[in-house]
């Protein structure tokens, strides 16, 4: 016999304004089935939450409705009270009188004769209602992290010291990302490989951190705490575990002349190569695409000067399983591709560079020895134009979007020329500075105010290569309101940033979401900003949104935290609104299982105590199931059912209205 | 065009919004247009600050872009259209403004030359349906009154064969100058 | 015979008459025939669109209307404005009814769009897949060209399928010849437009930075598809120099004069002894 106990809460003015939460409360009182009905002020407040929990015990209540806001809202809020009371939480259940009714009507007495019929509708749901208990699900401790720059390392540190065990996968040979690439930072000018290296070396050294470079996620299966992933190791033809390190070996490789990508193809590197000095690990590996061993079968010199018989020559890509509980994507960026510019050169320009060019010729480490030199002739520039917003806040080519850093670091780059080219002139053109994160602002007006650096507003309209060598820039200063041409030695473009190549097919291998500009897609832009909307993936770094490396750190704490969050327990909880299949009446159609949108339902085989299958039919995967109901849409037999919102609720609530 | 404002007199960047098809309020004056315009150094305004003013659109703002010599220093190069990040037209901007300026009698003084340069030729057109050299150079100095720059061309011209002294027309004269009327009688869009 | 609309534009019988002569030349070279539009109008040019945006959209439309009603579905019009007159009008017509109504109104005439409209680089790249290579002797090696597009033959938006600012449209042509084209900065620079008369300081400037350019990139010779730009090039050259900006000695084709050269044409016929700053001696056979 059912003993419903409904409560109407008037939630201070914003239900009571329009519905007569007294008089809902009284009707709902005379509904069959209801044994209580009453109203009070606030119903989440601790006196509202006893006002439940005491009729619950003494009026023995096997269903309680809560009139008020959206479940949304205080659903979580009120099951726990329930539950505090001894009543299953899912036998408690929100008429939305807020939302639904008293914020979108005046006429208080057409609000209130609707807020009775949601209550009622709500009632007969309730009566239905059967007792639902947590789903658990086992959780592997383990995390891995794909990406080994500053965000991949940050949120591996953070999880590793948190007690669990972390797996850095990072596609290039060495950890680092673009931040090893980088000669300073902003704003402190600090060098950006001596605070990174540091936290390169933990990583590789910390006992709870597996790093496995040189490799690439190939296939992600399961689901949160259980996820099971192919990484392919590629071929290094050099054996980590002989190799020391010692350079003999890119000493002696005659294949000198390759475009080095750490470089930004401004120097060369051999075929056998580290990507820097400081890799870590600081083991090389062979680029067989353009290794006369690997490709012609002749040469050989690494192999004959190798101390311990490092090189295999006969190595081959090796795929790894490996199971893990959560994921974290710190992916990272690149820069935009300038050619499509016309009117910048079309990338053909060799003395018109982009930032990371710009940052290796300004690395003490880098293919000039940190002096800043023309590209094309090797002379020092003694004018140097920057240009802001390449390809960035641009709809006609380019990304409609703000690319976040390049203010910070063109001012750098201006501020680093100026202190390296004495009496050099530095210009930057520029729509708008955005310096808003902490000393930023300082940082801009010291290089224009201290370091001389000129900046003018107004865009740039064309750049071309005269006769004699000089960059000819066509800008604009429209707060003089005139064109403004300047005659320079070297341009820098700050490309706008995008996602790396391969994000997008990453994504749809752990099946998480990404936006019209390949940018993974957080579960909410504010308050959710390190998870995905895929259970178990979570986020650090510019693979999200562009970002400086304050920022990047940050939130790759953040999405260890998480992580840890997650392993915090052996088991994970999961909401019990799952989808049921009976299968007794199962055909096995496999209608659900194409239709499910997160791949939780698979094949199933019932079979006798032998062994011998008696028939195949749909099964739903507990841990994966979010709850849609798009299954029980499709199937064509009627055999799958929404726990929580069962076909017979449903119904009753609709018929309940009629 | 916000809905907001649909019932009352149509703001200057609306008007040319219907005109040219380019929203001028997006334009967040970057100054491309300026960095591109070969003529900008003869312009008492920079093409972005015609941009400007047409955002601004009030009556002195008006004033100012009708009495320019800017607008009547453009050549109708597109580099600007073509560059625009924004994607919208100055060029048609400016030939909006022009148009405006002209039926409004407001073209500035120091820009004679150009004015009676395009009316010699339209005037031309009205009544024979062609544009010819000889007639349109008499026609524009006698309008200027500059009588003796170029003159050493037009016999190098003509010993070229370049400049008929028998300009050819239409056969259907009155239909030209029925059409110029209809066109005169459309009144500012 | 293939039949080819023919809208020669004002200037063509005028400063433009070589880019006529060469352009009819090379017709019947290919087999083509040029058919001239019966009582053609002035498309307005640069003053209408100025003055008055009814009269910049009637003038072109009545052309269309009537090349329509003489059963042409392709039109050539060589003068790089007229054509971007034309075809812009074309192309506007085809998206609003309303405006294509207002034009019938103003001029009395029906136009159904469906008139193809072809420039100079076009219509040569047309005449050459159609046999004209072939008969080309590109007897002209060696010789260093800048092939120039000016304003009107790079941009507009729906009107040139060439890339705007690296456009590759007179290529063939000019290789068709033996020539080479150089790599030049100059390419869609103005030249200053039909400020000719009204703002000639302008002009000067403008044309003299294109033929510095050219000169600087080592050409020895700047083509151009459009009778302004000819006009300013060519014609001011003198001026250019008398006025103490340069020392210019660059000849100015047409691109049918110059391919009209490859062709074997005499170089009279195509017009080449008309121009201001001597072009004769770009005949083959000549000093």
């Amino acid at each position: 016999m059912a003993r419903v106990g409904v409560f109407i809460c008037h939630c201070g003015e914003n239900i009571g304004r329009s519905v007569d939460c007294a008089a809902v409360a009284a009707a709902a009182a005379k509904m069959p089935g209801v044994v209580v009905g009453v109203d009070y002020k606030y119903m989440c407040s601790d006196p509202g939450q006893q006002m439940i929990k005491q009729a619950i015990q003494e009026k023995k209540l096997t269903g309680v409705i809560v009139g008020a806001c959206s479940p949304r809202m205080h659903e979580t809020t009120f099951r726990r009270a329930a539950a505090e009371a001894g009543l299953n939480p899912y036998l408690l259940e929100m008429a939305n009188l807020r939302e639904h009714c008293s914020w979108v009507h005046q006429d208080r007495e057409a609000a209130t004769a609707k807020a009775i019929d949601l209550v009622r509708v709500m009632v007969e749901k309730v009566k239905r209602n059967r007792r639902l208990f947590p789903i658990r699900v086992p959780v592997e401790p383990t995390a891995l992290v794909i990406g080994g720059g500053i965000a991949g390392i940050q949120a591996a540190l953070d999880i590793a010291n948190g007690g669990k065990k972390v797996i850095l996968v990072e596609k290039s040979p060495s950890l680092g990302g673009h931040m090893a690439r980088l000669s300073e930072t902003f704003p402190t000018l600090d060098c950006s490989q001596c605070i990174l290296t540091p936290r390169m070396v933990e990583a590789a050294s910390h006992p709870n951190i597996t790093l496995m470079t040189y490799c690439e996620v190939e296939a992600v299966e399961g689901f949160v705490g259980n996820f099971d992933v192919t990484v392919r190791k590629k071929a290094r033809f050099v054996d980590p575990t002989k190799c020391t390190g010692c350079g003999s070996c890119y000493q002696k490789c005659p294949a000198k002349k390759i475009p080095s990508e750490f470089d930004a193809r401004l120097g060369n590197r051999t075929a056998i190569y580290t990507p820097f000095p400081q890799a870590v690990p600081n083991k090389p590996v062979i680029d067989a695409e353009h290794c006369i061993m690997l490709t012609k079968g002749k040469c050989g010199a690494c192999a004959k000067v190798c101390p311990r018989g490092a090189i295999n020559y006969k190595d081959q890509d090796e795929h790894v399983k490996i199971k893990v509980g959560a994921i974290v994507l710190a992916t990272g960026f690149e820069l935009w591709d300038h050619s499509a510019y016309g009117e910048y050169g079309a990338g053909r320009l060799k003395d018109v560079i982009d930032g990371f060019q710009f940052e290796r010729l300004a690395s003490a480490s880098g293919p000039t020895g940190g002096e800043i030199r023309r590209p094309s002739d090797g002379t020092a520039p003694q004018t140097v134009v920057f240009i802001k917003c390449c390809g960035s806040r641009d709809e006609k080519i380019g990304k409609s979007y703000c690319s976040k850093i390049c203010c910070m670091y063109i001012a750098k780059h201006a501020m680093l020329y100026k202190h390296k080219v004495h009496g050099g002139r530095a210009v930057v053109f520029y729509m708008d500075i955005r310096a808003a994160g902490k000393g930023y602002d300082e940082f801009v007006r010291r290089a224009i105010e201290e370091d001389g650096v000129e900046y003018v507003r107004g865009r740039v309209s064309r750049v071309y290569r005269r006769a004699d060598g000089k960059l000819i820039v066509r800008g604009a200063d429209t707060l003089a309101g005139q064109p403004v041409t300047i005659e320079a030695d070297m341009v820098v473009l700050a490309d706008a940033i995008v996602p790396r190549q391969g994000a997008e097919s990453l994504a749809q291998m752990l099946g998480v979401a990404y936006d019209t500009n390949g940018f993974y897609s957080e579960a909410h832009p504010k308050l959710r900003p390190v998870e995905t909307a895929t259970a178990g993936v979570f986020l650090a770094g510019a693979c999200q949104a562009p970002k400086d490396i304050p920022d990047t750190v940050a939130q790759a704490g953040a999405a260890a935290a998480k992580v840890l969050g997650l392993f915090a327990n052996p088991e994970l909880e999961r909401e019990p609104v799952v989808a049921r299949v009976n299968q007794v009446t199962c055909v096995h159609c496999r209608a659900c299982i194409n239709a499910c949108p997160y791949h939780a339902i698979e094949d199933f085989d019932i079979t006798d105590s032998k062994g011998n299958v008696l028939r195949t039919v749909a099964r739903v995967n507990e841990g994966l199931c979010q709850g849609c109901g798009t299954c029980v849409a499709v199937c064509r037999s009627n055999s799958i059912d929404l726990d929580g919102f069962t076909d017979e609720q449903i119904y009753a609530e609709i018929e309940t209205l009629e | 065009m916000t809905k907001a404002h649909e019932s009352h007199e149509p703001t200057l960047a609306e008007k040319l919004h219907k005109a040219t098809g380019a929203n001028v309020v997006e334009c967040y004056q970057c100054g491309k247009c300026t960095a591109g315009c070969p003529m900008a150094r003869f312009m008492d305004l920079a093409p972005s600050q015609v941009m400007r003013l047409v955002q601004i659109g009030d009556a002195a703002a008006l004033a100012k872009l009708l009495t320019s010599t800017a607008i009547w220093s453009c050549a109708g190069c597109l580099t600007c259209t073509e560059r625009c990040p924004k994607k919208l037209d100055p060029a048609a901007v400016m030939d909006g403004l022009r148009e405006m300026s002209y039926r409004r009698g407001m073209v500035s003084a120091r820009q004679k030359k150009v004015l009676a340069f395009h009316r010699a030729f339209l005037k031309l057109v009205e009544h024979t349906g062609r544009m010819s050299e000889m007639p349109l150079t008499g026609l524009y100095k006698m309008t200027t009154g500059d009588f003796f720059s170029d003159v050493t061309l037009a016999p190098a011209m003509m010993l070229r064969g370049k400049l008929p002294l028998v300009p050819k027309t239409v056969r259907h004269r009155k239909e030209m100058r029925r059409l110029f009327a209809a066109c005169r009688q459309g009144g500012e869009r | 015979m293939t039949l080819i609309g023919y809208y020669p534009g004002c200037s063509l019988h005028g400063t433009g008459r070589e880019l006529d002569q060469s352009i009819r030349a090379l017709s019947e070279v290919a087999g083509v025939e040029l058919k001239e539009i019966e009582d053609w109008n002035c498309c307005g040019a640069t003053a209408a669109h100025c003055l008055s945006h009814d009269l910049a959209v009637a003038l072109p439309y009545r052309c269309l209307a009537l090349a329509e009603q003489q059963g042409m579905k392709e039109v050539l019009a060589p003068c790089a404005a007229c054509f971007s007159r034309l075809k812009g009008t074309a192309v506007r017509l085809e998206r609003s009814a309303e405006l294509m109504a207002r034009m019938k109104e103003l001029t009395g005439h029906d136009f159904h769009g469906g008139v193809k409209l072809l420039n100079i680089i076009e219509y040569i790249n047309f005449l050459l897949a159609h046999g004209l290579k072939e008969k080309l002797n590109p007897a002209l090696t060696g010789l260093k060209v800048a092939p120039y597009y000016g304003c009107l033959l790079a941009r507009g938006e729906d009107v040139i399928t060439d890339n705007a600012e690296h456009p590759t449209g007179m290529e063939a042509a000019i290789r068709a010849t033996g020539a080479e084209p150089v790599e030049w900065n100059f390419a869609v620079e103005c030249c200053g437009g039909g400020f000719s008369m009204s703002k000639t300081e302008a002009v000067l400037d403008l044309s003299h930075a294109i033929l510095a350019d050219a000169e600087a990139a080592g050409a020895q010779l700047i083509v151009a598809g459009c009778p302004m730009c000819h006009s300013n090039l060519d014609m001011r050259q003198q001026t250019i120099n008398a006025a103490g900006m340069g020392n210019h000695d660059l000849p100015i084709l047409y691109l049918s004069e110059l391919v009209g050269l490859a062709a074997g044409l005499d170089p009279a016929r195509l017009g080449l002894d008309r121009h201001f700053v001597d072009a004769m001696r770009l005949a083959p056979g000549r000093a």
